[in-house]
C-alpha cells in the first residue's frame, strides 16, 4: 500500500490570475498606454460605440482595438473598416470572459508602439468578465436603456467594478419604461464614484463627453508616466 | 479549467504519481455552482495526466458580510447589501466569495 501525502496550496484559483494581470497594468503604466476594457451584456452596443468614440477620439489621439469573442471576426473587420484604426481580433474559444494572459496575447498582436489608448472590447456577458481582472487601467461598463434600469441590482459586481458607465440607446428612452435618475440610483448603490454618461452611439448625443472624458484619462496616465520617469532620472 | 491547471503543475513538480482528492473552499456568493463544477470536474480531469482518478471535495464557507457603521456582521445571503441590524448600506463582504485549492492528497 502507497502512502498518501498531502500537499497543501491554499492558493485562490484566481490568483495567478491576479498576478498576470497586475503585472500587465504596471506595463502598460509604463509605458502610458491607457488601456480600457469594455465590458457589457450582448447587444448593449459595444461594438457601435467603440466605432462612435474612437471617430470623436481620433483627431486627438491614436487608438488601437482588440475585439474578443468565441468565435468569429465579424467585429474586429467592421472596426477597422468603419475607423480604419487598427484592430485584432482575439478568439476565447468557447471561453465567456478574457483573462489577463489573454490580453497580453493581443497586446503582443497590436503592438502598442505610438498608441495611446487601447480598447479592449471583452465577450459579451456580465457575469464572468467582471470576475477576471484583464490588467486594464480603466473599466468601462456599456448598459443600454431596452436592457431596463435594474440590471445593476441583478448583475451588482460588474457595476463595482468599473470606473465609468455609459447608458447607451437613450434616442430610444420613449419606448422603455427607463428611468436615468432610477439607473444611476442603483448603480450608485453599489459604486458612488462611477462616472455616468448617458448616450447614443447612433445619433452620436454625448459620445463627445465620454471621449472627453476618456482623453482625460488617458492624459493622466500620461503625465503619471512623465512624473515617474523625472523621478527615475 | 484553471483549477485542474494548477493542481497539474503542482504534482507535475512534486513527483507525484496520481492525486487522489482535491479539496477546495468555495464561498457561497462566489458564484460557483458546486454539482455544475463537479460535472465540469470530472469531465475535465479524463484529459489529464495527474488527475484521472482525483475526487473533487468541496467545503463551502458561509457569505458573511461586515457593517461599517454599526460594526455588526450579519449573514449575507440573507440580507444582501444591506445591514439588518441598522439599515446602513455601507457594508462590505468578509467572507463568501473564495475559490480556494486547499490541498491536495497524493500518492
Amino acid at each position: 500500500m502507497e502512502k498518501v501525502r498531502t500537499i497543501q496550496l491554499s492558493k485562490s484559483v484566481f490568483e495567478d490570475n491576479d498576478r498576470e494581470a497586475a503585472c500587465l497594468r504596471e506595463f502598460l503604466r509604463e509605458r502610458g498606454v491607457l488601456l480600457v476594457n469594455v465590458m457589457s451584456s450582448p447587444g448593449a452596443g459595444k461594438t457601435s460605440t467603440l466605432i462612435a468614440l474612437i471617430r470623436a477620439l481620433s483627431r486627438h489621439c491614436r487608438i488601437g482595438v482588440m475585439e474578443a469573442d468565441i468565435d468569429s471576426d465579424v467585429d474586429a473587420l467592421r472596426v477597422a473598416r468603419e475607423t480604419g484604426c487598427s484592430a485584432v481580433q482575439l478568439h476565447t474559444g468557447g471561453m465567456c470572459h478574457l483573462d489577463a494572459a489573454m490580453t497580453w496575447q493581443g497586446l503582443r498582436a497590436l503592438g502598442l508602439d505610438g498608441l495611446d489608448i487601447v480598447f479592449l472590447e471583452n465577450v459579451g456577458n456580465l457575469v464572468c468578465p467582471a470576475e477576471y481582472d484583464t490588467g486594464a487601467l480603466l473599466n468601462m461598463t456599456i448598459l443600454s436603456v431596452p436592457e431596463g434600469d435594474d440590471k445593476p441590482l441583478k448583475y451588482p459586481l460588474i457595476y463595482e467594478k468599473c470606473g465609468l458607465v455609459l447608458i447607451n440607446k437613450i434616442d430610444t428612452m420613449q419606448y422603455f419604461n427607463f428611468s436615468l435618475q432610477r439607473c444611476a440610483e442603483n448603480i450608485r448603490f453599489r459604486n458612488p464614484d462611477a462616472e455616468i454618461i448617458p448616450i447614443s452611439a447612433k445619433t452620436g448625443e454625448n459620445i463627445q463627453r465620454a471621449a472627453a472624458y476618456l482623453m482625460q484619462a488617458a492624459e493622466k496616465i500620461k503625465e503619471e508616466k512623465e512624473c515617474r520617469n523625472k523621478v527615475t532620472k | 479549467m484553471q483549477v485542474i491547471e494548477q493542481v497539474e503543475k503542482v504534482a507535475a513538480q512534486s513527483d507525484v504519481r496520481k492525486v487522489l482528492k482535491l479539496h477546495m473552499e468555495v464561498g457561497e456568493v462566489s458564484s460557483v455552482v458546486p454539482a455544475l463544477f463537479t460535472d465540469c470536474f470530472d469531465w475535465a480531469k479524463k484529459k489529464t495526466k495527474y488527475l484521472q482518478q482525483a475526487q473533487l471535495e468541496m467545503v463551502i464557507l458561509e457569505g458573511i458580510s461586515y457593517c461599517q457603521d454599526c460594526k455588526q456582521t450579519y449573514k449575507t445571503t440573507a440580507y444582501g447589501k444591506q445591514c439588518p441590524h441598522c439599515g446602513s448600506q455601507r457594508t462590505y463582504l468578509v467572507t463568501g466569495n473564495e475559490v480556494n485549492i486547499k490541498d491536495i492528497e497524493v500518492v
